[in-house]
């Protein structure tokens, strides 16, 4: 502000001269490059199956949660419908390739395209709803997906899709046969182009509008925000990954229907295992992926069929636990262990 | 630089503003007073777009703003104060008022170079690094200045400058006023402290009921007989 001291203050001089962004310590650089290591050499050293569908699912699940995050972390506007983009996302490749041959790969981006159209669908009306009222709205739209997919025959009904298998050209039609290999790397690497596009977002002036508009909407009107412009641009880069997600399951498993891409649950694990992880925070999402999909696939072995749902009873304690012992999730955790405080 | 003519607002059978006219020069620093009902803060959320009015017009430099929403009437280059304050309580005091400041410069470098000089004119540039949920009453509403400033407005409104704060950091928030004034800057404030509005005020427009009563000079305003009838009732007027 041109107009506040012509003569600079000693104290004013010294706080324009720290840095803009406190630089990596090197023990941190290490923990990141060893990670980073230990997540491409993983499937090459585990090379049973079950080992690297764990994480296969962790990366997709991952994303969309941070996905969530986006629009209820960030943003501060809770969605419990969010498997609706997730099903887009799945149905879209699925569809445009058993009945039209279409590759998967335009069929991921027709899926966007298509949840983004519906993400401000759904955020034109219901963002003038405060508060729960937006939950509340996006929940009766996860249900309306899946009541109509459970009944739209053209895709299959209640029985969905069964994606015909080719072994011809498995890059272009996104099918891997033979090795779990490139279904792992594709999806990690979608994860991590979400967690870039979220850190470049974090440090930027859009993360400060949705954070803005996520403690105070009125005061970020009056300091010329558009918070309907805003929530909607959370929405649709929300919905965005979410279809992605949507569209690595089908190409990963080739069976889709309604129950399996649509469910209430889906929408609902997405929120705990944000929440879980830690809200608003870029590794929040995949802490709570990572801590709880090795959960319901180990109650799924002990107990065959879907767990018996007893993973869903030990989510509910765990999100019980940190809400009372750590709101910031595991990530801030983390952090309190490893010293740095708060992540300024 | 402000018109504002005839503006009306109604909350069922309850009128709020009643045909309100007044006008602001540049450079000028505009006193609202009236007791608790009376219709100040209705007046400001009019005016910066928080309610839309029933009847009447506001025009800022030639431009009518009633059909506007807040944020763009913010761009237009009015910025306010709420009375209750509103700070982002998560993030950090810099980053509060970074969030103004990147209305016009997306580098957040830049932006965090003036937003440091914002709180340095405001005194919070200790603060800088607390979340804002840390603060004092007082420090929230040097902070809530010091935001609304960042959106490098030419008119501010700024509701209950003195309220609520203690007496001590009265006569800093009355100084941090006339020095924006003296560089150019116009304000209607809100406020109930007649002291403040003596020293402060060019003019005075006081409310009573969602009206007009009386619109004057501070020291008329201070002897005006209905404006002491609307705060001690007619025995003392």
């Amino acid at each position: 502000m041109a107009r506040t001291d012509p003569a600079r203050h000693p104290d004013l001089e010294a706080a324009l001269a720290e840095p803009f962004r406190h630089p990596m310590n090197l023990r941190r650089k290490l923990a990141w490059a060893g990670g980073a290591a230990a997540v491409v050499a993983y499937p090459l050293v585990f090379q049973e199956p079950y080992l690297q569908h764990v994480m296969i699912m962790i990366f997709i699940y991952a994303l969309m949660a941070q996905g969530w995050n986006v629009l209820a972390g960030y943003c501060g506007q809770v969605s419990l419908g969010h498997a609706v983009f997730f099903g887009i996302g799945a149905y879209s490749s699925a569809f445009l390739f058993t009945e039209f041959q279409i590759s998967p790969w335009l069929g991921m981006v027709v899926g966007v395209m298509v949840s983004i159209l519906i993400a401000i669908g759904i955020g034109f009306p219901t963002f003038r709803l405060q508060g729960h009222y937006f939950a509340i709205a996006t929940l009766v739209i996860g249900e309306i997906g899946q009541t109509i997919f459970l009944n739209w025959e053209w895709v299959g009904g209640a029985t969905g899709i069964w994606i015909p298998v080719t072994r011809e050209h498995p890059w272009l039609n996104f099918q891997f046969h033979a090795s779990k290999l490139p279904n792992y790397y594709i999806s990690l690497g979608f994860l991590v182009a979400a967690c870039a596009i979220v850190s470049w977002m974090e440090r930027s002036k859009l993360g400060l509008y949705f954070r803005a508009i996520r403690e105070e909407p009125e005061a970020a009107r009056s300091l010329g925000i558009n918070i309907t412009g805003y929530k909607l641009l959370a929405i649709s880069i929300s919905a965005a990954f979410t279809s992605i997600a949507g569209t690595l399951f089908t190409q990963y498993i080739f069976v889709i229907d309604p129950e399996t891409v649509f469910p209430l649950l889906l929408s609902i694990l997405v929120v705990l295992m944000t929440m879980l992880g830690g809200a608003g925070r870029l590794m929040g999402p995949i802490t709570g992926a990572a801590v709880l999909l090795p959960i319901s696939e180990i109650s799924r072995i002990y107990l065959g069929g879907t767990g018996g749902s007893v993973d869903l009873m030990v989510y509910g304690v765990m999100i019980v636990l940190i809400s009372i012992l750590s709101p910031g999730g595991l990530v801030s955790i983390v952090e309190r262990l490893a010293g740095r405080g708060d992540h300024a | 630089m402000l018109e504002v003519s005839g503006l009306t607002k109604k909350f069922g059978g309850l009128v709020a503003n009643q045909d309100i006219s007044f006008s602001v020069e540049k450079g000028t620093i505009l006193g609202l007073i009236g007791p608790n009902g009376a219709g100040k803060s209705t007046l400001f959320d009019l005016i910066t777009g928080f309610q839309r009015s029933d009847a009447g017009t506001v025009v800022f430099d030639g431009q009518p703003l009633q059909r506007l929403r807040a944020d763009q009437i913010n761009r237009k280059g009015i910025a306010r104060t709420f009375q209750k304050l509103k700070p982002f309580l998560q993030m950090t005091v810099l980053e509060n008022v970074m969030v103004g400041v990147v209305q016009h410069s997306s580098n957040l470098k830049k932006a965090r170079q003036e937003s440091l000089a914002a709180l340095h004119f405001v005194g919070l540039l200790e603060k800088r690094g607390d979340h804002a949920g840390a603060l004092s009453t007082g420090q929230r509403k040097r902070l809530e200045l010091a935001r609304a400033m960042a959106t490098r407005p030419r008119l501010l409104l700024m509701d209950e400058v003195t309220g609520g704060v203690d007496q001590r950091s009265i006569p800093g928030l009355i100084e941090l006023m006339q020095r924006l004034r003296d560089d150019g800057m116009t304000l209607i404030v809100i406020e109930h402290n007649m002291q403040v509005l003596m020293s402060l005020a060019d003019k005075v427009v006081a409310l009573h009921l969602g009206r007009k009563i009386a619109e004057g000079k501070p020291n008329e305003i201070q002897s005006h007989p209905e404006v002491i009838e609307s705060y001690l009732g007619a025995a003392y007027a």
